[in-house]
């Protein structure tokens, strides 16, 4: 079979007669793809280029590092500290507990149903996001919400009172865990299905325990998928907005929400410091997928 | 294994506890509105406002121009990628990420500095051009996903022979994408297309900055100055989120299983 297909493959790229390929390869071989590199360029990557710019020049369109610099200022270092705990925080609780499911449904013996009904649940629930699941969080964490006011009739616990607030830090947190673990759970359990049950065998077979089975094959196995949807849950976290801003409106001064404000109003009255601060977000989303591949690459030529 | 199978039902009861306790609280409390009684007072209000009807409108036709233009972009890409350029192919899977690590707001923020009335390119000089560029950015936002679904869609088929025999055939090219590799990846595309759907209906961000009048800015909106009618959008937004996944759950039955050939 794999000899077919490569034999296929070089003959595929012989397969056109010469003469054709010599006087139209330029507009044939480019045509299909055009409109998509056309519409990247335009409205992708130019764009971004374009604030990127931006964060380095001032109003007469001169070189310069002082909107960079500008970024320093109390407030805006502010907005990035908590944006970078928010979306670190709700990752990691997103990743270990969406984790935690997906071991549970692929390999904890559990009825096969509750396999594919969670599966199908995590790819509604991950795409639940933006202003509605603020709502939902507001009717069940919220001052009037039922789990608030359950706990408080039923257990005497009043979670305001002990410092709680959906308005909060850890609010915010709790409400971006309900769209990172099913993404989680939804991204990781291929990885999950693709542990051989051979290799539990093989190890079994070898001496090794439950516990140096876990560390010696399967961590490493599924390490590189854990760590880079880790990643991609953070920067998934980093640049919303509409959960954060139906749900807190601008009382939580996230970066997007920062960079809302000044697209809408200048409240910063420096629009290159606006560029600054998209700058800053993709240089943060940018290096957390940098980390991503590095630590791809190096996992990779350990698992060799 | 007997202590594996009582912590997975432990890690299963409270996840599922997690996922369940909001949903049922936001269906108590959008019933809440008339006292003392459960009631759908809030959910009629909603759906008999006529700002629901007109914004929802708008964002399901939004939607569906972003599908369509998606197709359009994707669909000749994904294929020709296959067929003649596979050595591209790295950077095509590398620009279609670029949305998932470049926040929406910033993509849109680029917008409104680069096409504002004065730039060369003035989309946002008028009505109509705002809408379009609405409707491009809801494509970059929904590119990963389209582009995943139909690059899926287009492994399960043996893209160059059916090329092959629709061009011995005399078919020229539009005719091979639109009536031979279309109809193959149909249900690919529409998974996308649904998927699509449901990203771009609720959507806040983009419809918010270019001031259109779409659902998610009047959710928001809803958000700030009601109590009850929030919850009730969003079980409605979560009726919709699901049914537009169970279509592409449904779909995927009618899929073709395996690959004819490892392309």
């Amino acid at each position: 079979m794999t000899d077919l297909s490569l034999s296929n493959q070089t003959m595929a790229g012989k397969a056109a007669p010469p003469a054709e390929v010599r006087s139209l390869r330029l507009p044939t071989q480019w045509l299909g793809v055009a409109p998509f590199f056309i519409f990247a360029i335009m409205f992708l990557i130019l764009p971004t280029l374009y604030l990127m710019l931006g964060a380095f020049q001032n109003d007469a369109g001169e070189f310069t590092l002082e909107n960079i610099a500008a970024l320093a200022q109390p407030s805006i270092v502010a907005a990035y500290w908590i944006s970078i705990k928010v979306s670190l925080a709700s990752a990691l609780i997103g990743a270990f507990a969406g984790l935690a499911i997906a071991i549970a449904i692929v390999r904890g013996g559990l009825p096969n149903w509750i396999r594919s009904a969670t599966l199908t649940f995590s790819g509604v629930a991950s795409n639940f996001a933006g202003v509605p699941l603020a709502f939902a969080f507001l009717a069940t964490l919220g001052r009037l919400g039922l789990a608030t006011v359950i706990l408080n009739t039923v257990f005497g616990l009043n979670i305001y009172a002990h410092g709680f607030n959906i308005l909060s830090f850890w609010g915010l947190t709790l409400t971006y865990v309900y769209f990172q673990i099913p993404l989680m759970v939804v991204i990781i359990t291929p990885a999950i299905d693709g542990l051989k049950k051979e290799w539990g065998e093989a190890a079994a077979t070898l001496g090794a325990t439950t516990a140096q089975y876990w560390r010696m094959v399967v961590i490493p196995v599924i390490w590189p998928s854990f760590l880079g949807t880790v990643i991609l849950l953070f920067a998934n976290a980093f640049g919303a907005i509409a959960t954060a801003y139906a749900l807190t409106g601008s009382s939580l001064n996230i970066v997007p929400i920062l960079l809302y404000a000044q697209i809408r109003g200048d409240v910063l009255h420096n629009a290159h410091l606006g560029y600054a601060i998209a700058f800053g977000m993709i240089v943060i989303t940018g290096l957390a997928n940098v980390f991503y591949i590095w630590f791809r690459t190096r996992s990779e030529r350990w698992l060799k | 294994m007997k202590g594996g199978r009582f912590w997975a039902w432990v890690v299963f009861i409270l996840g599922a506890a997690y996922f369940f306790i909001p949903l049922i609280a936001t269906v108590e409390f959008s019933m809440r509105m008339r006292r003392g009684a459960y009631s759908f007072d809030a959910y009629q209000i909603v759906l008999g406002d006529p700002r629901f009807q007109a914004t929802f409108m708008y964002s399901v036709i939004a939607a569906i121009f972003t599908i369509i233009l998606g197709v359009l972009i994707v669909v000749p890409a994904a294929y020709w990628i296959r067929l003649r350029l596979p050595q591209i192919r790295p950077i095509v899977e590398f620009i279609t990420l670029l949305p998932l690590v470049i926040p929406a707001i910033v993509i849109v923020f680029g917008y409104i500095r680069m096409y504002g009335s004065n730039s060369p390119l003035p989309f946002l000089g008028s009505d109509t051009g705002t809408n379009a560029l609405l409707v491009i950015g809801y494509a970059t936002l929904a590119l990963p996903y389209m582009y995943r679904a139909v690059d899926t869609g287009l492994r399960t088929i043996d893209v160059r022979t059916l090329t092959e025999a629709a061009q011995i055939l005399g078919a020229g090219w539009g005719t091979i994408i639109t009536r031979v590799i279309l109809p193959n990846v149909l249900i690919a595309v529409l998974s996308g297309a649904f998927l699509t759907f449901a990203i771009v209906i609720g959507e806040f961000t983009m419809a918010s900055l270019l001031n259109r009048p779409a659902f998610g800015p009047y959710l928001q909106n809803i958000g700030a100055n009601r109590a009850y009618e929030p919850a009730a959008l969003a079980i409605i937004a979560f009726v919709i989120t699901w049914g537009c996944m169970s279509l592409i759950q449904i779909l995927s039955r009618f899929a073709p299983r395996s690959a004819n050939r490892p392309n």
